[in-house]
Parts: structure tokens; C-alpha cells; sequence
């Protein structure tokens, strides 16, 4: 016990304005503003290009990417250094980053044209037809090479803006309930009580046959399954954090409460949801996959890995031609595992702080 | 010599955790030797190591602690030696270990009774049946109410005295030779730790059991032990019997403990308190040589910065020795009192007027659709009290007895449910906080009890200083704010740089002071103090008073202190206000309050502060069982279930009337006046020479920076 | 006890009847009128259809009345057991939820099965010695097997197991009668997935259990360590796992979905997904309606089990 009360005093940093030394690059990188930055930058062109390029043009969908990939590489840098003490968040950040990477640099990779029709059923590593299919082709003699990166970028960006819209509104919710409790507190809690009645994929088939298979209804899909939980999650935050006396100060300085909720409450929830972020990052993306999988998400022909596992399973039932199930199923998984050991890194590393 | 053998005796001990910053000593070199039936005390400040030792005797320190040198041994065998089972067979028999919560340290899903009998079941294989009557027998011998009921109940159902009754039970079921206390009533209130102390007390004599008494608190070793061992950052530094160490101390660390806690004679303006400067050192970040050297008035290049350090004899063949190269050097006499005498603040006009104000909570008990039953909690009633400026008015009571409720209405977070709260012509009893405009708040201001929950640990110092004067309008400029920020920075006496900090740089102390910042930064009238220093180490709390009393006597604010503890109120307040389950029972000038007559409860609290001096006597007076729930308060008197001069048939039907003694010194009670004026005082000093120990000449008076 | 059973019953009626009310609503839409008309008529047919033939065809299925009163009726016609027919298949909707809910109360019997034993024993002896060798390789294992989706799972099983070493079929269909073998992979599946999160949770409730201060008395009274870990961890450190193991049910009937699709298994979460795709809206509303129910009963187990396992909230 000793040791813990002495530990929990942190050393006195350096005095900051005492001649601050030149910073390193990295340094200057880790500044919470440049990352915001650089994951504007990443994010940004990426979404522009899955979301829109079908209606900008395929030289805007290309071009649009090119800024991204330095911000996407030295976000990595950035990554790896500030997490170096935990080798799972780690392994973690490369898996995810192997994709990302590929998501952004796709255009620019010696690829054939993921829906381009070469040699049907060919194996992994034949050359057929002027063409070395390194992880083999499918049914209809597509590159499975091509298709898997090129599949990285929707689960990717919608994956990625159904768990953010998901979050801004579920920690609102949870906020609001949390911190107004009272009658707002029995009206989201009950709302939410009643979605999270609902087993997930019935919620979302049953969301999806509603409103019809696309992108733009996944995200609403998403929202509506997982901000329950994330409200729940915030909420009980906002109900630990509300006892504490800075709120009470701040309350008897007669702050309004939005302010309390946004600048009191929200910064110090940050930890707690960021590991969860990463967990429900999974668990929208095993969605999507699944959805494209059963035919409710996101539609042929370009290429996505739920929509690759759909169409093998119908014709590759053979130990010949298994490697197209596996690369798609692997793929997800890779990514997947990146999240959730991401996430397993980042608690790790709170807790030991 | 015929000496008995030592029932423990650590031979320079060392202990380590493994951290990711590498080995950190947590105690060095630590020795003791513990002979039958002898209770000894361990004190220091938090981090000192004093807890470790205790597990480290019960070989536990868990997977990054170990014993890095030296030898415990017990009864003569050295535990580091021996093997898993055998040390089970030891642990909870021959040494029993009393903790610090007895909530978390019982077992949530287990009965009291299968958690007491497996003691002698497993140690002693006796049968359940023969195991469960002495488990109950032994109950009742701690002096647990109704012990058949507790036997069948669950942790949660009793209350945290009992808890601890329970805890201290189990470890002498198997009537060890050595029982371990690690702080066992730091979780209570005063009342109830007065009882568990006095029960400790008797093991050793019942049960002629040596104690290792763990405490930060230097009036309870005291009150229990024969000898003791004052730690400072892993080692021990001064040792010895009671009286020796207690009123010939000679290290200056022991002696700067001593000049921080208030005691009976020290007073804010005639003897005022005096802090250690500096900080404990962190244990990866310790000085060469002395640990102290850095925080020592003494000390000297070249003899204090050198290692080895040994502890010294003070006489050959004494058992009183310091870890001190100098300590005979200095003139222990000549550190006498030095007086800074300063003019009592004379207090003003009256600025707040508290008139019968009640607040009853109504709480339903659960159900979301189905109706469930009312109750009415009381949490204030009919509180009345007047402040004046410049005043100091403690509000004294133990948990649960509507001291934070008060202060919530009185910030406006609360509505009241009766009665008045005047502020020069504004009633606000009933006015919440977005009704009040900026100035009525900012001239009322808070500073809380918890230093780890006062600043949010999202945003740094500065911003949180600014954004009270902007919010109060007292600058707007950014450059203003930035200036006044640093200004309040210098008056709590901290660095400049310290505004680009966020809080968890920060010490307990150095948040306590920015909490201080905060609150005087709109130049409020009032500042309410809900135990501001009660969470804080002995040495930074009387830094942390001192300052608070500096600037409140410059600005002329009025002080609503808040607190549980006796001491301090004493020795800072002009007027006093005793409440116990949300009712006023006592209030009064301060001298008044500590003197005949008392409320029955304030005789009781005053007789539960521990006082670190072994000159003081006090009457004993130990109250049986615990506060009432607020929900459900005894009819007439709140007091009657627990006062000793409880009459039948009046006291617990009937509401007490108010008496009045001196001017404005009121007893709420059914015992008529003689009685009440007949009483004894509780605290007597045995002799009236002044204290040896006031403060020293050498130390400043008023706590430098950290 | 009983108050608090018959408090969260009466919160799902309330739930439920939100629910099908919702449902109901979704479904009174008038693209899912139309869609139970090309069902009815064919496609053809209704694109042809006059507004006034349309209006006319929906008086004839009263489907013109108000709302509240066919959501009374509808309501009624649940109470009894009928749910309507099934355009699809041409059967009452409550004989083809029946069978199906059988075949995939089946499934999930196996899985609880094998699932609770697995998870709980792994759980335990990693929580047991936080940061120990076998707390490391459960965890590794545990993380792994969360991180593979069900479609994964079920590929790479299906891989290795039917297609590679040929020892059960992919194919669970059950085309020519019950094949208990065929029900090996669906079980598989599931088991891996809800394994790793089962043993996860129950090996952060062990290991926070092993560092609370109890078990530290628990120690330092001198008791043997099978006591301490049987007789004082496990109690406390199964409560949670087993208010997660009465969720997994919820779980579990979105797992059976994918499952039951890739291995063709006819089962609940297969016929939910045929009738959405087809527009099979009576299937729908009443598997939807089931679904809840059971999700809403297990949570109801969560909690009354909860509370009966915690005496801190027993006798409160």
C-alpha cells in the first residue's frame, strides 16, 4: 500500500518555460493538436473518395487520396512511439495500420482492376493469362489480391463513421441522462432499454429491411444498436465523475450545465471510451462484414470482403478453392484483432497509470 | 540478564517494489524488537513505509514487492526462511493482522460466522460446532450488541464500528502472540474510534498479546502504545519508549511533527502552528545521505549527506535512538518557543444570518413503475447561527450529521425546505444558483475536502483559475487574467509555472493550495471550508491552515470551517457549532465549547480527540453504538440513543429546549443547568508550565513553497 | 425478491409492448403494404394495379382500417398464437416459428453446454495468477477467438474440418433427416466466439476478486489456498460471469443469424433472414416479437440472478 501512495505522486515535471529544449520531431508530432490534424488529413480525402468518388469521378477518386498517405505513415510513427511500452497495443496499431495504409494507398499500387475478369478458379501463386494471381482468383477470375486491398476501404470508412456518429450521439444521450438525470435520465434509459431488447442482427435486419440496403443506412443501423450501449457506458461516467467536487465548484460558480457536461464531464470520460472505441470499431466492422455477408449491406460489384465471403460460399465449397473463403475471413479477422488488441493495450497502459 | 526472549524482531530490514522506473526502496533498514506483551507504535506520514513493514512481517507483499535484506524474526525463527505452509500456519494464528477498511477486509459473500469460525477450524481443527460457540463467545468479549444476530449476518448489514469489532475477532480467535494494526480506525468517526481504541487497549492486558500499532496519527500511539518507531521516507528515525520520544525527542523530523499538529496550547494567534517546509522526497528521488537533510533547519554539509547513517543511542545503553548525526549538537533547549504574537482579528459586521433553516429530503424507495413506500430523510433542522466578518465559524460533526447538506443549500444547489439563509438583504434559503446573480455568487465561495477531487484533472491549474475571474467578471482581459492567476499563484505560494500544470502533477498539498486560489479568486465575503485539511499529511496540513488563516485575515472573509476534527477547531475558530444528526447541539464562543458546561456529545467527542501529549489527561467518556440513520431519527433528543445521561421518558420523547449560558453560548438539552454546569472538564493538562514543544525558533513560521 | 421479479416483469410487458407497437408501425407502412401485395399478386400484377384496384384490394385484407384497430386485433390474434400466415411458405407463421425455434433451441443448448464448463474453468485458472504463464496463453487464446467474427469462425472450421479433413459435413441442412453431425459445426462456431468473451470477463472478475482486500484477510488468516480460491474468490468472482452468461442469449440469437445462414441450418435466425429478404412481413413481425421476448427473459435471469447471488443486494 505504501508503495502505491508514494507512487501516485508523480515526480515534478521540469519547469516548462525554464529555456524549453528544442523539441524533436517526434515531439512536435505527438502535440495533441498535429494528430488531430493528421487524422483530419488521413480521414478526410479516404471518406471523400469511398463516400462520394462514384459521384465526383474516378480522377477524384484517385487524386483525392494523395495527401493521406503521409499523414496516414506518420500517424503510424506517431502511434508506435506514444504506445512503444505496450507490445500488444502494438502488434495492435500495425494491424490496423496495415490496412489503413492500403486503404489509402490502393490507387497507387501496381493492381489490375479488382473487377476485371481474367481467369476464372485460377489457384494461389498461378500465372494464367498474362497474370501472376498471387493469392489466386475467384469464381469469375477476378485478382483476389486487388480485391482484398481494394476491400479494406469501405468496411473501413463506413465502419469507422457508423461507430463516430454512434458515439457522438450515444455520449450525448448518456450525458444528458447522466448528468440531468431526473425525467431525462427514465426517458433515454427506458429508450434505450427497449433497443437493447432487441438481439442485435434482428435489430439491424430488421432496420435495414426497413430503409433499404446501403452505406448511409449501415451508419443509421449502427447508431441505433450501439449508441444504446455507449449511452449506458457514458452515463454511469457521467454518474461516478458528477460526485466529484470540481463539478460541485463549477456548479457553485453558476455554470451552465452544458458547459459542466462538455467541459468538465466529457474530457474526463476520455479514457474509458477511447478503449471502448476501439472495442465497438470490432464489433461494427464484424457487422458490416456479416450484413454484406447475409445481403443486407452493402451492394456488388465492388469489391468488399462480406461480398467476397457471399459469393465463394456459394461456389467454393472445396478444399481446391478454400483460399477464396479464407483470405476474405482472415482479412476481417486481421482487423478485427488489431482493434481489440488495441483496445487491450490502451487499458492496459490506463490502468498502469 | 534474564531478559525474555522477543516475541519479533526485524534485524535491518529492507523492502522493495518493483516498479517500471526499476527497484524502489520502500523501507530501509528498518529494526525492532518486540517483547511480550508490549505494544508498539509505528507513525509517519503517508509513504513512509509504515504499512509495509506491517506486511512485510506477514510475508505478503504481493508479486512486486520482496525483501531485499535482513531478517524478521519470530519467536526466534526467521520467516524468511520458511516455507508456504509453514508461514500459513502462522499467519492468523501466532500473528493476526487488524486492517484499515473492515468492509473491504470482510469477505461480501460470506456470514460473519463461517468467516470467523474457519479460524480455529483450519488452525486448531476443531469441530464447526465448538468453533462457532467461541467465534460467538469472542464477540461478545469485543462488546458487539446482540453477537447472535451478527453472527448470522452479512458484512453490509452492520455498521463499520461492529465491522472492525468484527475484523479485531477474528484475529484473536486464535489468541496470537502478535497482533498487526494497520491504522484500524482511520476509517471511522471520532466517537466510534474512541470506543475500538479503548478495546484495543485491553487485548494486551486480557489477552497479554504484543500489538505493532500502525497510525499517521501521533495521539492515538499515545493512547496505546508503551513504545514507538516514527518513520520518515523508508526508515525509521527515531525510536523509543513513549515519554522519552514524546517529550525528549531528538531528531528534527520527529520535533517538526510535533510542532504541526495542534495540541492544547497552541493557538492561531498567540502560538501558531508550525509546518515542515518542503516535500516528502519521492522514494526513486531521495537526497544523499540524511533523508531529511533537504527539509532539516540542522543541517550540515559534509555530515549529513554521507551514508552509512546509522541510528545512534541517545544515552549508551538507552533504548531511545535517533538516526541523527548532529542531533547532539543541537541545543534542544534553546529551540524554544518562538513568539510571533499577532492582534486578534477583531470580527465586523454581521454578514450572514442562518434562521431555523431546514431541509428534509423526501427519498422513494425503489420501483420504476410499482409505488413504493416515502421517506422523510431530515438532514437539517431548524439551523440558526450568525456570522460576522473576519470571523472564523467551525461547523463540527461527525459523518452523516448534515454538515454538506448545509453547505449545499447554502451554495444553492439545494433547495431549503424551511427557514432563512440571509446575506445582507437577500434571502437564500430558496434561491438556486442560476438565480443568483454573479456577485451574490462570488461572494460566496468553496473549498472541499478531497485534493484529489477539488481540480479537474482534464484541464491545467491556470485554466481553472481563470475561468472563476472571468466567469465572475473580475478581469477580461487575456493578459489581466493571466497576471491576476499569477498573483493568486504567489499568494498560495506556489510557482508561477505551476498554472501550465495539470492537477496530477501536482502533491496533495500543492492542489489544496490552488483549490485555496480558486476559491479566494473572485474576492469573496464567505468561504465555506468542508474539511479542507483532513485528507492532507500532518506536516502540510498545518501549512495548508496556516495559509488559509493568512489570507483570510487579510482579506477580512468569514470562514465557515467544516470539520470533524476537535483539534483543529480549537485552535482556529472564533465560534463553534456542534451538530449531531442535523440538529444544532451545542454552539458557542470557543473557549466556551471546550470548557464547562457541555452538551453530553460534545463531552463525548472532546474525550474522543486523540492528543498527541503525554502531559494531557482526559476524562473517559466512550459512547456505545453508532448515529442513527438521518431517515429515521430517535423521537425527542437525535442524541438520546447513545447519551450516557439519557432520562428515561423525556430525553427520548421530548425535543430538547435551548439553554442559554454565556452570551451567546446555547446547550440544547433536558439536563437542567446546575448539571450541566457541574460538569468536569473533559481535558486537563497535568502540569501548567508551558509545553516543552510549542515551536521551534528555528523553523519558519509560516510554510514556505513547497 | 418476488417485488423485484414482478417489477422487471412488469418493465417488459411495458417493453414489449413498445416493441410490438413499434413493429407494428413499421409494417403499417405503406411500402410494406405494397410489399405483401406483390406477395399476394405478384409483381406484375401490382405495378399494374389502378390505385382505386389497390384501394379496393386493401379493404378486402382490412388493411385499410384505422391503425389502433388492427394493432388490437393484431395484438388479440398474438395472444391466441396466431401470428398470421407466412406468404412464402404457406404455413400459419406460429407452426414454422415453432420448428424452427425447436431446431435452434437445439443449437443453443449445445452451446450453453459446452460454452459455461469451457469458459468458467479457463476463466479461473487465468484470473487465479494474474500475469502467470496460463493466465497469458487463456488470454491470448480468449483474445484471439473474440477477435475472429462468426463468419470467420465458421470458415475456418468448415475449411479444416469438412473440406480439409473431411470428418463432418459443411452442409447442415439436414436435408434427409436429423444428422446429429451436422449440428457440429453450428455448435463449434458459436462456442468459440462466446467462449473467448465469457473467459475474458470471468478472468477480469477472478483477477480483480484475487486483489481485494478480503482475500488479502482471507490469506493472512492462515487458510489453505484451495479454501481461499473455492470458499472466498469463487462466490464473489462468478457473479458477474453469470449475469454475462444470461446475456449471452441475446447474443446468441444475433450469432445463430449468420450461423445458420452460412451452414444452412433451418433454424430461427435462417428463417428471420428468409422472410426479410423475400418480405415475408407477418414472419418477420413475429420472430422480431420473439426474439425480444427471449432477449428481454434473459435479462430478466441477469438480474434476479444477480441479485440472488449478491447478498450485498439480497438484504438491502
Amino acid at each position: 500500500m505504501a508503495s502505491v501512495e508514494v507512487l501516485a505522486t508523480p515526480p515534478a515535471a521540469p519547469p516548462v518555460a525554464a529555456a524549453a529544449p528544442p523539441l524533436t520531431l517526434l515531439k512536435r508530432l505527438q502535440r495533441p493538436r498535429v494528430c488531430i490534424a493528421l487524422l483530419l488529413l488521413m480521414w478526410l480525402p479516404l471518406t471523400a473518395s469511398v463516400m462520394f468518388g462514384g459521384y465526383l469521378g474516378d480522377a477524384f477518386k484517385t487524386w483525392v487520396l494523395l495527401p493521406a498517405i503521409p499523414a496516414t505513415i506518420l500517424l503510424y510513427v506517431v502511434a508506435v512511439a506514444s504506445w512503444r511500452e505496450s507490445p500488444i497495443a502494438i502488434i495492435g496499431v500495425s494491424l490496423v495500420f496495415f490496412w489503413l495504409i492500403a486503404a489509402v494507398t490502393v490507387p497507387f499500387l501496381p493492381l489490375v482492376d479488382p473487377n476485371k475478369p481474367i481467369a476464372p478458379f485460377t489457384g494461389v501463386g498461378i500465372e494464367k493469362n498474362g497474370h501472376l494471381f498471387l493469392l489466386g482468383a475467384d469464381f469469375k477470375g477476378r485478382d483476389m489480391l486487388s480485391r482484398v486491398l481494394w476491400g479494406c476501404q469501405r468496411v473501413l470508412v463506413w465502419g469507422v463513421t457508423a461507430t463516430l456518429v454512434a458515439y457522438v450521439v450515444g455520449s450525448m444521450l448518456g450525458l444528458m441522462a447522466g448528468y440531468l438525470a431526473k425525467w431525462w435520465d427514465q426517458v433515454i434509459s427506458f429508450i434505450a432499454n427497449v433497443l437493447l431488447s432487441f438481439p442485435v442482427m434482428v435489430l439491424f435486419i430488421l432496420i435495414l429491411n426497413y430503409l433499404g440496403a446501403s452505406g448511409f443506412n449501415i451508419v443509421i443501423a449502427v447508431t441505433f444498436a450501439s449508441a444504446p450501449a455507449i449511452m449506458r457506458i457514458v452515463r454511469g461516467l457521467t454518474l461516478d465523475t458528477k460526485t466529484r467536487d470540481y463539478i460541485f465548484a463549477a456548479q457553485t460558480r453558476g455554470e451552465h450545465p452544458l458547459r459542466i457536461m462538455i467541459y468538465e464531464l466529457l474530457p474526463n470520460a476520455r479514457g474509458p471510451i477511447i478503449v471502448d472505441a476501439c472495442l465497438r470499431l470490432g464489433y461494427t466492422t464484424v457487422a458490416i462484414t456479416t450484413l454484406t455477408f447475409l445481403g443486407l449491406g452493402l451492394q456488388p460489384p465492388d469489391p468488399d470482403w462480406g461480398l467476397m465471403i457471399k459469393e465463394a460460399a456459394k461456389v467454393a465449397m472445396l478444399w481446391k478453392f478454400s483460399y477464396m473463403l479464407l483470405i476474405p475471413a482472415l482479412s476481417v479477422s486481421s482487423l478485427i484483432l488489431g482493434f481489440n488488441l488495441m483496445a487491450d493495450g490502451l487499458r492496459e497502459m490506463s490502468l498502469r497509470d | 540478564m534474564t531478559e525474555p526472549s522477543p516475541v519479533l524482531e526485524c534485524r535491518n530490514l529492507s523492502i522493495s517494489y518493483y516498479t517500471r522506473a526499476g527497484e524502489v526502496p520502500a523501507v530501509v533498514d528498518f529494526n525492532l524488537k518486540l517483547m511480550p506483551g508490549e505494544a508498539h507504535g509505528i507513525v509517519g506520514e503517508s509513504g513512509c513505509g509504515k504499512s509495509t513493514v506491517a506486511l512485510a512481517i506477514m510475508n505478503y507483499l504481493g508479486k512486486n514487492g520482496a525483501i531485499v535484506g535482513g531478517k524478521i524474526l519470530f519467536e526466534g525463527a526467521d520467516m524468511r526462511t520458511m516455507s508456504e505452509e509453514q508461514l500459513r500456519q502462522i499467519r492468523g494464528s501466532k500473528i493476526a493482522m487488524v486492517y484499515q477498511e473492515p468492509m473491504a477486509s470482510l469477505n461480501p459473500s460470506m456470514r460473519i460466522s463461517e468467516q470467523l469460525a474457519e479460524v480455529p477450524i483450519y488452525h486448531e481443527g476443531i469441530a464447526r460446532a465448538e468453533a462457532l460457540a467461541r467465534s460467538e463467545a469472542l464477540l461478545e468479549q469485543v462488546r458487539i450488541p446482540d453477537p447472535k444476530r451478527i453472527m448470522n449476518s452479512y458484512p453490509h448489514q452492520i455498521s463499520g464500528g461492529q465491522q472492525q469489532r468484527v475484523v479485531i475477532a477474528m484475529a484473536l480467535l486464535s489468541k496470537p502472540k502478535l497482533l498487526l494494526l494497520d491504522e484500524p480506525t482511520t476509517a471511522l468517526d471520532v466517537t466510534v474510534e474512541a470506543g475500538i481504541v479503548e478495546l484495543i487497549k485491553e487485548i494486551s492486558q486480557t489477552f497479554g498479546t504484543s500489538l505493532i500499532y500502525i497510525s499517521h496519527n501521533l495521539g492515538l500511539i499515545v493512547e496505546t502504545c508503551n513504545r514507538v518507531t516514527v518513520m520518515y521516507s523508508g526508515e525509521a528515525v527515531e525510536t523509543g519508549d513513549i515519554r522519552s520520544v514524546f517529550n525528549d525527542m531528538r531528531h528534527p523530523y520527529t520535533r517538526g511533527l510535533f510542532n504541526s499538529i495542534p495540541v492544547p496550547g497552541a493557538d492561531k494567534n498567540a502560538r501558531p502552528l508550525v509546518a515542515i517546509r518542503g516535500q516528502l522526497p519521492l522514494p526513486y528521488a531521495r537526497p544523499q545521505g540524511c533523508y531529511f537533510g533537504p527539509r532539516c533547519d540542522h543541517f550540515a554539509a559534509g555530515i549529513c549527506d554521507k551514508r552509512p547513517l546509522p541510528m545512534h543511542p541517545v544515552e549508551p545503553n538507552s533504548s531511545h535512538a535517533v538516526r541523527c548525526e548532529r542531533f547532539r549538537e543541537i541545543d534542544w533547549d534553546a529551540a524554544k518557543p518562538k513568539h510571533i504574537e499577532r492582534e486578534p482579528v477583531a470580527p465586523g459586521h454581521m454578514v450572514l444570518h442562518v434562521d431555523d433553516l431546514t431541509k428534509h429530503y423526501t427519498i422513494e424507495s425503489r420501483a420504476a413503475l410499482l409505488v413504493g413506500s416515502k421517506k422523510t430523510v431530515k438532514a437539517n433542522e431548524k439551523i440558526t447561527f450568525r456570522a460576522h466578518e473576519a470571523e472564523t465559524i467551525a461547523i463540527v460533526g461527525e459523518s452523516g450529521c448534515g454538515k454538506s447538506t448545509f453547505a449545499k443549500v447554502l451554495m444553492g444547489l439545494e433547495d431549503a425546505t424551511g427557514g432563512k439563509v440571509q446575506l445582507g438583504d437577500l434571502n437564500l434559503a430558496n434561491l438556486p444558483v442560476q438565480q443568483r446573480d454573479q456577485g451574490t455568487i462570488s461572494r460566496l465561495q468553496m473549498i472541499f475536502q478531497n485534493p484529489f477531487d477539488t481540480l479537474n484533472p482534464s484541464h491545467t491549474v491556470g485554466s481553472q483559475i481563470a475561468r472563476v475571474i472571468r466567469k465572475f467578471g473580475r478581469e477580461r482581459d487575456a493578459k489581466k487574467v493571466e497576471e491576476r492567476v499569477n498573483e493568486l499563484l504567489d499568494i498560495v505560494k506556489l510557482p508561477r509555472d505551476f498554472a501550465k500544470r495539470r492537477p496530477r502533477q501536482l502533491s496533495g498539498g500543492q492542489k489544496q493550495r490552488v483549490g485555496i486560489a480558486r476559491a479566494f479568486a473572485g474576492d469573496p465575503k464567505i468561504v465555506v471550508a468542508d474539511e479542507p485539511v483532513s485528507a492532507l499529511d500532518v506536516s502540510v496540513q498545518a501549512a495548508v491552515t496556516g495559509l488559509l488563516m493568512d489570507i483570510q485575515r487579510n482579506n477580512r472573509t468569514t470562514l465557515l470551517f467544516i470539520s470533524h476534527d476537535l483539534s483543529v477547531v480549537r485552535y482556529l475558530a472564533d465560534r463553534v457549532v456542534v451538530m449531531y444528526l442535523g440538529q444544532i447541539m451545542e454552539k458557542g464562543a470557543t473557549e466556551e465549547i471546550f470548557s464547562p458546561p457541555y452538551h453530553p456529545y460534545t463531552e463525548a467527542l472532546l474525550s474522543a480527540v486523540p492528543i498527541a501529549d503525554t502531559r494531557v489527561r482526559k476524562r473517559k467518556i466512550v459512547l456505545q453504538g453508532e448515529m442513527p440513520s438521518p431517515s429515521n431519527p430517535p423521537k425527542g433528543c437525535p442524541f438520546s440513543t447513545r447519551c450516557l445521561y439519557m432520562m428515561k421518558g423525556v430525553c427520548d420523547t421530548i425535543p430538547p429546549p435551548q439553554r442559554t449560558f454565556a452570551h451567546r453560548h446555547v446547550i440544547a438539552c433536558h439536563l437542567d443547568e446546575a448539571t450541566l454546569k457541574a460538569m468536569e472538564p473533559v481535558i486537563t493538562v497535568e502540569d501548567d508550565a508551558a509545553p516543552s514543544h510549542a515551536s521551534s525558533a528555528t523553523a519558519e513560521a509560516i510554510p514556505s513553497a513547497p | 425478491m418476488l417485488k423485484l421479479i414482478g417489477n422487471r416483469l412488469l418493465q417488459m410487458l411495458l417493453i414489449m409492448a413498445v416493441v410490438s407497437l413499434v413493429i407494428f408501425a413499421i409494417f403499417d407502412s405503406d411500402k410494406f403494404k405494397r410489399q405483401i401485395a406483390v406477395a399476394e399478386l405478384g409483381g406484375f400484377a401490382v405495378s399494374a394495379l389502378s390505385d382505386q384496384d389497390y384501394e379496393a384490394w386493401l379493404d378486402r385484407k382490412g388493411l385499410n382500417v384505422p391503425f389502433y384497430d388492427r394493432y388490437i386485433k393484431w395484438v388479440a390474434g398474438v395472444v391466441t398464437g396466431d401470428f398470421g400466415r407466412s406468404f412464402e411458405k404457406a404455413e400459419p407463421v406460429s407452426r414454422l416459428l415453432g420448428d424452427r425455434l425447436i431446431n435452434t433451441g437445439i443449437l443453443a443448448f449445445w452451446v450453453f453446454a459446452l460454452m459455461i464448463p469451457i469458459s468458467l474453468t479457463l476463466g479461473i485458472i487465468a484470473g487465479m495468477r494474474e500475469g502467470a504463464v496460463q493466465d497469458r496463453a487463456v488470454s491470448f487464446v480468449a483474445v484471439l477467438t473474440t477477435s475472429l467474427p462468426e463468419i470467420a469462425t465458421a470458415i475456418v472450421l468448415t475449411v479444416i474440418f469438412a473440406l480439409g479433413l473431411q470428418w463432418v459435413p459443411a452442409n447442415s441442412a439436414m436435408v434427409n433427416g436429423w444428422d446429429w453431425r451436422q449440428l457440429a459445426l453450428p455448435v463449434m462456431t458459436l462456442v468459440l466466439y462466446d467462449c473467448g468473451y465469457v473467459t475474458r470477463m470471468t478472468r477480469a472478475s477472478m483477477a480483480e476478486v484475487m486483489t481485494s482486500q478480503y482475500i488479502r484477510t482471507a490469506v493472512l488468516k492462515g487458510l489453505p489456498h484451495r479454501r481461499v480460491i473455492l470458499r472466498h474468490a469463487l462466490r464473489n468472482a462468478l457473479i458477474a460471469p453469470f449475469t454475462i452468461i444470461a446475456l449471452q442469449l441475446n447474443w446468441i440469437l444475433s450469432g445463430v443469424v449468420v450461423v445458420e445462414v452460412f451452414f444452412q441450418y433451418s433454424g430461427f435466425g435462417k428463417l428471420l433472414l428468409d422472410a426479410a429478404l423475400f418480405g415475408d412481413v407477418y414472419v418477420i413481425q413475429a420472430a422480431t416479437l420473439v426474439a425480444v421476448f427471449v432477449a428481454v427473459i434473459s435479462q430478466i435471469i441477469s438480474d434476479v440472478g444477480y441479485t440472488f447471488l449478491n447478498p450485498r443486494i439480497r438484504f438491502s
